[in-house]
């Protein structure tokens, strides 16, 4: 059995250390060891679940060990991690899920996304979270939460329109005390559908020519707004995510294929853009809000 | 002679979601929503008369107005409508929460290179979306005296004011007279569908 190793703290940082490890190719039974995990982001959890689904489909049965760590597993739980793993994972027999009640901590616990009501419910659930969190923990205006919400919107239906396969959304917010010195909301989106680079093709290809690629189809999507709908009014979701979030000082990276394109702020390390990655089908979005300072 | 002033029609956008959609969700969010609530509000249009009139499209009572729904509803409206063709003689104006749905609007029209009228409540009416600095400043000036006669144009605006006027009465965001009286569109919304 192939043993995916999952990484003692795993966020958005080291996210490539997962997709590395999976092989489209290799079908056979497929362990995701989650023994040594501590501490985990929503990127991470959507990660675990993609990769899961990427290895079910290339005839695995994917298992999953639990962390070690019951608090750990614990706040997997609350986040709903236990819910959507059950529809990509076998457990065993032994499985350490306690059954408990969903947390009032939780900003949004992970959400399948397959058809727009799921959209509409994510935003109607955050609604009564957000407020609270974003004004009294990040320092945003009472209005923020409208605008968080549109966020979140957009971005689920981002999946909708251009993957052509059900996703996932979840977020969070954190004390990076040591991190950053500020706490953060962190929203993550992910699918395993067609990705940036073939929902642009039919439309777009042929004008970028030899160029035509992941990093080209990100660009395209993320600088330019160019969307597969001829529509004028169409490919302005992600447009309008990057205003919002850079007014908030805030990061958004979009990984699609091979590629990984992002408005990185002052604060983050990341690069703008990442080429040459493990390819990984469909995309997965990772916005970072940090609290205001001033 | 004083022209028959258009009519004016107001929609609350709050009662077709609740009728219609969703009683308990005031929020506008992903394209089948908006396109719902465009077809509810054209439903509406259809039944009003044939004479020209301005219609208040009021947001108030939703929360959240994402840029799909915004897309939907106000820019493909507005592009409906400006046509030609338009099934009625309709002056739109639209009435928001503030930024939190100012924002979406202003977006969606700069994308299709619109603009619009739109009521602020106690901050006034403002003009969002694509307009040149002197279209701003001659629709500023008309907000402000309400109307200006054929008269006073040069006046008011200078002796670009005419072309200026027809401009935004071509772009529908003032009303203009046969007898080339402009009257902004605040003035003319009062009364309720």
């Amino acid at each position: 059995m192939r043993v995916i190793e999952i990484p003692r703290s795993f966020d958005y940082r080291n996210i490539e250390a997962l997709y590395r490890q999976i092989d489209m190719d290799r079908p056979g039974p497929v362990l995701f060891d989650l023994r040594r995990l501590r501490w985990v982001d929503p990127n991470g959890m959507l990660g675990i679940l993609a990769a899961g689904k990427v290895a079910a489909e290339a005839g695995s049965a994917p298992r999953i060990s639990l962390p070690d760590e019951p608090e750990i597993t614990s706040y997997l739980d609350r986040m709903g991690f236990r819910e959507a793993a059950g529809e990509v994972f076998e457990f065993g027999a032994a499985s350490k899920w306690r059954r408990r009640a969903r947390a009032s901590d939780v900003l949004l616990e992970i959400t399948p996304v397959t058809r727009n009501s799921d959209v509409h419910q994510v935003v109607d659930r955050v609604q009564s979270r957000a407020g609270a969190i974003l004004s009294n923990t990040l320092g945003y205006p009472a209005s923020a939460v409208v605008q968080f919400s549109v966020i979140l919107s957009e971005v689920c239906q981002n999946i909708i329109e251009h993957a052509g396969r059900p996703g996932w959304v979840a977020a969070q917010s954190y004390n990076w005390k040591q991190r950053l010195g500020r706490h953060v909301a962190i929203i993550s989106v992910a699918d395993i559908g067609r990705g940036f680079r073939a929902s642009l093709e039919d439309e777009h290809a042929s004008r970028f020519g030899e160029r035509w690629g992941d990093v080209t189809a990100l660009e395209a999507a993320f600088l330019m707004g160019l969307t597969r709908f001829p529509d004028t009014g169409r490919g302005q979701g992600i447009q309008q995510i990057r205003k919002q979030v850079g007014r908030w000082n805030g990061l958004l990276s979009i990984r699609s294929g091979s590629a990984r394109i992002a408005d990185t702020p002052d604060w983050s390390s990341k690069p703008p853009l990442e080429e040459g990655l493990r390819p990984f089908p469909g995309a997965q979005i990772n916005i970072i809000l940090p609290e205001r300072t001033e | 002679m004083s022209q028959p002033r258009p009519a004016s029609v107001s929609i609350d956008v709050g009662a077709i979601v609740a009728r219609t959609l969703a009683p308990l969700r005031p929020n506008l969010v992903t394209r089948p929503t908006g396109r719902a609530v465009r077809a509810a509000i054209e439903e509406r249009l259809r039944g009003a008369a044939r004479a020209p009139f301005v219609s208040l499209i009021d947001f108030t009572r939703i929360r959240v107005l994402d840029f799909s729904c915004a897309d939907e509803i106000v820019a493909k409206l507005l592009v409906r409508y400006m046509k030609a063709d338009r099934p009625r003689d309709v002056f739109f104006l639209f009435r928001a929460v503030g930024e939190v749905h100012g924002q979406s609007v202003e977006q969606v029209l700069r994308r299709h290179g619109l603009a619009a009228v739109c009521d602020y409540a106690r901050d006034g009416f403002r003009l969002l979306g694509s307009v040149s600095e002197r279209e701003r400043t001659a629709w500023q000036t008309l907000e402000v005296r309400r109307r200006i006669g054929p008269a006073g144009v040069a006046d008011a605006l200078g002796t670009r004011g005419d072309t200026l006027l027809r401009r935004l009465a071509e772009r529908r965001l003032v009303f203009r007279e046969p007898n080339g009286t402009a009257l902004a569109l605040s003035a003319l919304s009062t009364s309720h569908m």
